[in-house]
C-alpha cells in the first residue's frame, strides 16, 4: 500500500476520538484528560449525548478529544453505537473526522475488548491503545506484556489504572507525539468473502469518495451489518455501492455462506493469537470465587435479591425526600427574598408583577426541584458506576418482559417517581430505540412528587379520616391506590404501545454484567455538575418563557370592580369556554379553571384553586386548611374522586413535555404522549365520576 | 461425547462448549461479537430469580441473555 507509514500532526488543533467498550473506564480517562473543560450537547438529529473536551499536551498545546459513546462493535446495535461508528468512518457532516483514535480497553477482560480495537485498526488511522484497569488485571493473575503488544500491533500501548491516576502522564506524552505510526495490518480478510470485500471497497472508493482504508473498513462492516442502524445526520450509500452490497448478500444467501460468522470468527482467531503471545495467566481464576461472585450470590438471590432491591429503593426515596428538604427550604427562602427585594425596589405595577409573580415565582418553582434531581442523579450514578444497576435490571427483566419491555427500563421508571424529567433523561441507557421510546411515553404515569400536594389537599378534604383496618387509614389507602393506579396503568400502557405505535420485535437482554467497582467519586461529581448546569440553563430559557406567557394569560385583561382577576383573565375565559367539555366527567367550573395554569406544573392546581376560592390567608398552612374546608363544602365526592383520577394520568407539566421533545428530537412523540394521556385522564375521570354516582357515594 | 443441548437447558454451574448457532438475526450477530463462537467454552453461572434471563461466564466476563435466545444456541457439556 502506498500510504505513508507515519502521519504528521495536522496544523490545526488535532482531534482525537476516545473509544472503548462500556465499563472499560473510558469516562475516567476522559475526565482525567480534560477535567471540567468539557462541552456536553447532543448530536444533531439523534438523542445521543455528545461530549467534547480539551486536553493540553505536556508542551501546553491544546488537543480536542471527542468522547464517543461506549460500543462493543462498529456493527451498531443502538443509536449510541451508530454515532460511534459514523464519527469514526467520517459519515457525519456535523463532526470532524478524528485524526487519531485512542482505544481504551479493560486489561482484565482483554479478548472481548480487543474485538472493537481490531475493527478500528482497519481504519488506517493512527491508534493509541490504552490498557486500563491494570490493577484489576494484576489482581486477577493476568500478566500483560505491554512491550510485546506494542511490537505486534505496531502502535503505542499505554498501561493505565485511570481510577488511581496511574499511567496518565505517559498517555499525555503519547498524545503529544507529533508523529504516530500507523498500525501494522497483518490481518487477512478470510478467503470466502475476500472478493466481496474487494468489490465493495472499490465501489466505495470510486462512487462514495472514501479513502482506501476507510473504504475497506466500511466494506467489511457492510457485510456484518445485518440490520444496520441508520441514524439521522449520516450520509447514505451511493446507489452503485448499495446495489453491489445487495448483490453479494443475495449470492451469499444462495450459497449458504455465513459471512458474518466468518468475519467475526476470523477476528477472534487473530485476537486469540495475539493474546497467546502477550498475556500470561499465573492464576486459575475459574477455580476461585471472586468478590463479585460472592456479592452476586446474595444480590441476585431468589429471596435476598428482592430484599436488597427493595432496601435500595426505600433508601433512595427516603433520601430524596429527607436530604433534599433543607436545600429546598433554602432555595425557597432565597426565591422569596429575591421577590421581596424586587417588590421593595420597584413601584407597584405590571412590570413588578411580571418579575415577581411571573419570572421569579415560575422559575423558582422549578429550580426548587434541583436538590431532589441532584440527589436522584447521584444515587443513580452511584448504582450505575458500582455495577449494581446491571443486577437490578437482571432480576427485573422477567417482570418487565410481560409488558414488552426489558430490565433496562426499570431504573428510568423508578426515577420517575421523584420526577419524570430525570426519568426520561435516564432512558439514554436503553439500547433498543423502541424500548426507549415506550419507556419515555409511560414515564409520566409514575406518580411524581409534584402530584403529592394535589392529592394531599383533596384527600384531606373529601375522604373521612377513619380506619378501615388495624393500622390502615382510609386516607392513606386512597393515596396508595392512586400510586398503584399509576404503576398499573403504566404497565398497561406499555403493553398497548408495544403492540401498536412502538410495535417491534422483543429486544432481548444481551447485557454485560460488569464487575463491582468502588464508585469513582470524581467522575460522579463532574457528572452532577453537568446535570445541574443543563437543568439550570433550561430553567432559565424554556421554563422562563413558559411561566412569563402563563402570567400574561392570567393577568390580562384587568379585572373590573367586584370581579376576580382569574375570571376576567384570558386563562379564565378559556376555562369558561372549556367547562362544557368537562361537565360530563363531573368537573365544576373552578376545577376546570385550575387545569389551565396547572399546565405549567401540577402542583399549581392547588394554588389556583386557592386563589379562585378567594381564600384570604396569611400563610400556606392556613391556605391549605381553608382550601380543604372550601373543597369539602363545595365539591361532591364523585367530582373530587374524578379530579384525583384525572391527575393520575394528565400530562400537566410543561417541563416533561419539553424534555420528551428534546429526547425524541421532534414534536411527534410528545404529541402522542399528550393525546393518549389526556384521553386516559378524561376517560378515567368520567368512569370514576359515574361509577361513584352509581355506587351512591 | 455428550449430546448437544440448548444452552437454556444446561444445569447451573456446568461448563459447556458452544457448538451451533443460528445464522440470521441481529441478536446472534451481537452474541458472536461478544465472543460466543463455535468452540468457545462457557459456564452457566445462574438464572435470575424468576428463571429468566440467564447469566453466563465467557472469556473471563459475565454476560446475560434471555431464554428465547439461549434456546437457539446449542452447547455440548464438558465432562467434569
Amino acid at each position: 500500500m502506498s500510504l505513508p507509514q507515519h502521519i504528521k500532526t495536522p496544523s490545526r488543533t488535532p482531534v482525537y476520538a476516545l473509544v472503548g467498550n462500556p465499563n472499560c473506564g473510558k469516562s475516567t480517562v476522559f475526565n482525567a484528560l480534560t477535567g471540567l473543560k468539557q462541552k456536553i450537547g447532543n448530536y444533531p438529529g439523534v438523542t445521543v449525548e455528545r461530549k467534547v473536551g480539551t486536553a493540553y499536551s505536556q508542551h501546553g498545546q491544546p488537543m480536542t478529544i471527542i468522547d464517543l459513546p461506549g460500543a462493543y462493535s462498529l456493527a451498531a446495535r443502538s443509536p449510541d453505537e451508530a454515532v460511534t461508528r459514523d464519527v469514526l468512518l467520517g459519515r457525519r457532516a456535523d463532526t470532524t473526522m478524528p485524526d487519531r483514535v485512542v482505544c481504551v480497553v479493560d486489561g482484565s477482560n482483554l479478548e472481548r475488548n480487543l474485538y472493537l480495537v481490531h475493527q478500528i485498526l482497519d481504519l488506517g488511522r493512527p491508534v493509541i491503545l490504552v490498557v486500563n484497569m491494570m490493577d484489576l488485571a494484576t489482581a486477577a493473575g493476568l500478566q500483560i506484556r505491554i512491550g510485546r503488544l506494542e511490537k505486534e500491533l505496531g502502535i503505542p500501548v499505554i498501561a493505565t489504572s485511570a481510577s488511581r491516576g496511574v499511567g496518565l502522564i505517559e498517555l499525555k506524552l503519547a498524545l503529544s507525539r507529533t508523529d504516530l505510526p500507523l498500525p501494522k495490518h497483518r490481518w487477512e480478510v478470510p478467503a470466502p468473502i475476500a472478493p466481496a470485500v474487494a468489490e465493495l471497497q472499490a465501489s466505495l472508493q470510486d462512487n462514495d469518495g472514501k479513502p482506501p482504508l476507510i473504504a475497506r473498513a466500511e466494506a467489511l462492516l457492510l457485510l456484518t451489518d445485518q440490520d444496520p442502524v441508520r441514524v439521522a445526520g449520516s450520509n447514505p450509500l451511493s446507489p452503485t455501492t448499495a446495489a453491489s452490497l445487495q448483490n453479494w448478500k443475495n449470492r451469499f444467501e444462495r450459497t449458504g455462506t455465513d459471512w458474518s460468522a466468518i468475519l467475526v470468527g476470523a477476528r477472534y482467531d487473530a485476537i486469540a493469537a495475539l493474546a497467546a503471545t502477550c498475556v500470561e495467566s499465573t492464576d486459575t481464576p475459574h477455580l476461585r470465587q471472586s468478590t463479585s461472585d460472592k456479592i452476586d450470590a446474595v444480590v441476585t438471590h431468589g429471596v435476598w435479591g428482592w430484599a436488597v432491591l427493595g432496601g435500595i429503593m426505600t433508601a433512595l426515596f427516603l433520601s430524596i425526600f429527607t436530604f433534599a428538604e433543607y436545600p429546598m427550604n433554602l432555595i425557597d427562602a432565597g426565591v422569596s427574598a429575591l421577590a421581596d427585594a424586587v417588590k421593595a425596589n420597584l413601584a407597584p405595577g405590571d412590570l413588578r408583577d411580571l418579575i415577581t409573580d411571573g419570572a421569579i415565582a415560575g422559575v423558582g418553582g422549578v429550580v426548587i426541584f434541583l436538590p431532589q434531581i441532584l440527589i436522584l442523579f447521584f444515587f443513580i450514578g452511584l448504582l450505575e458506576s458500582t455495577g449494581y444497576m446491571a443486577r437490578a435490571a437482571f432480576i427485573m427483566d422477567r417482570l418487565m418482559a410481560y409488558v414488552g419491555l426489558s430490565g433496562r427500563s426499570f431504573i428510568p421508571l423508578l426515577s420517575s417517581f421523584a420526577c419524570a424529567i430525570p426519568g426520561i433523561m435516564a432512558t439514554r441507557a436503553i439500547a433498543d430505540p423502541k424500548d426507549r421510546l415506550t419507556t419515555i411515553l409511560i414515564a409520566p404515569l409514575m406518580t411524581c412528587s409534584a402530584r403529592l400536594p394535589v392529592y394531599a389537599v383533596i384527600i384531606a378534604a373529601v375522604i373521612p379520616a377513619e380506619k378501615v383496618g388495624p393500622g390502615i387509614g382510609l386516607q392513606g389507602l386512597v393515596l396508595f391506590v392512586l400510586y398503584l393506579a399509576g404503576i398499573v396503568s403504566a404497565m398497561v400502557a406499555a403493553l398497548v404501545l408495544r403492540r401498536s405505535v412502538t410495535k417491534g420485535k422483543a429486544s432481548g437482554f444481551i447485557m454485560e454484567m460488569p464487575r463491582y467497582q468502588m464508585p469513582p467519586i470524581r467522575d460522579l461529581l463532574i457528572g452532577l455538575w453537568q446535570r445541574a448546569w443543563v437543568f439550570l440553563r433550561r430553567a432559565g430559557t424554556i421554563i422562563f418563557m413558559a411561566t412569563v406567557i402563563l402570567w400574561v394569560l392570567l393577568s390580562f385583561p384587568k379585572a373590573g370592580e367586584g370581579e376576580s382577576q382569574l375570571d376576567a383573565s384570558i386563562a379564565g375565559q378559556v376555562a369558561s369556554a372549556m367547562h362544557p367539555a368537562f361537565e360530563p366527567v363531573g368537573f365544576n367550573r373552578e376545577m376546570t379553571l385550575a387545569l389551565v395554569p396547572a399546565m405549567a406544573a401540577r402542583e399549581v392546581a392547588v394554588a389556583s384553586l386557592a386563589t379562585t376560592y378567594a381564600v384570604d390567608a396569611e400563610d400556606e398552612a392556613e391556605t391549605e386548611q381553608a382550601l380543604r374546608d372550601q373543597i369539602a363544602a363545595r365539591w361532591s365526592l364523585p367530582s373530587a374522586l374524578a379530579f384525583l383520577a384525572w391527575f393520575v394520568f394528565a400530562p400537566q407539566c410543561l417541563s416533561t413535555i419539553a424534555v420528551a421533545r428534546r429526547e425524541t428530537n421532534g414534536w411527534k412523540w410528545p404529541v402522542v404522549m399528550l393525546v393518549y394521556l389526556f384521553a386516559a385522564a378524561y376517560i378515567f375521570a368520567g368512569i370514576t365520576y359515574w361509577g361513584a354516582i352509581a355506587l351512591g357515594l | 461425547m455428550t449430546e448437544p443441548l440448548p444452552l437454556s437447558q444446561l444445569a447451573i454451574g456446568t461448563s459447556a462448549v458452544l457448538r451451533e448457532y443460528p445464522k440470521a438475526g441481529a441478536a446472534f450477530l451481537r452474541l458472536r461479537e461478544m465472543g460466543l463462537l463455535p468452540g468457545t467454552t462457557l459456564t452457566l453461572v445462574r438464572t435470575a430469580p424468576l428463571g429468566d434471563p440467564l447469566e453466563i461466564k465467557v472469556r473471563g466476563y459475565h454476560l446475560t441473555l434471555r431464554k428465547t435466545e439461549a434456546d437457539h444456541v446449542l452447547v455440548e457439556p464438558v465432562e467434569q
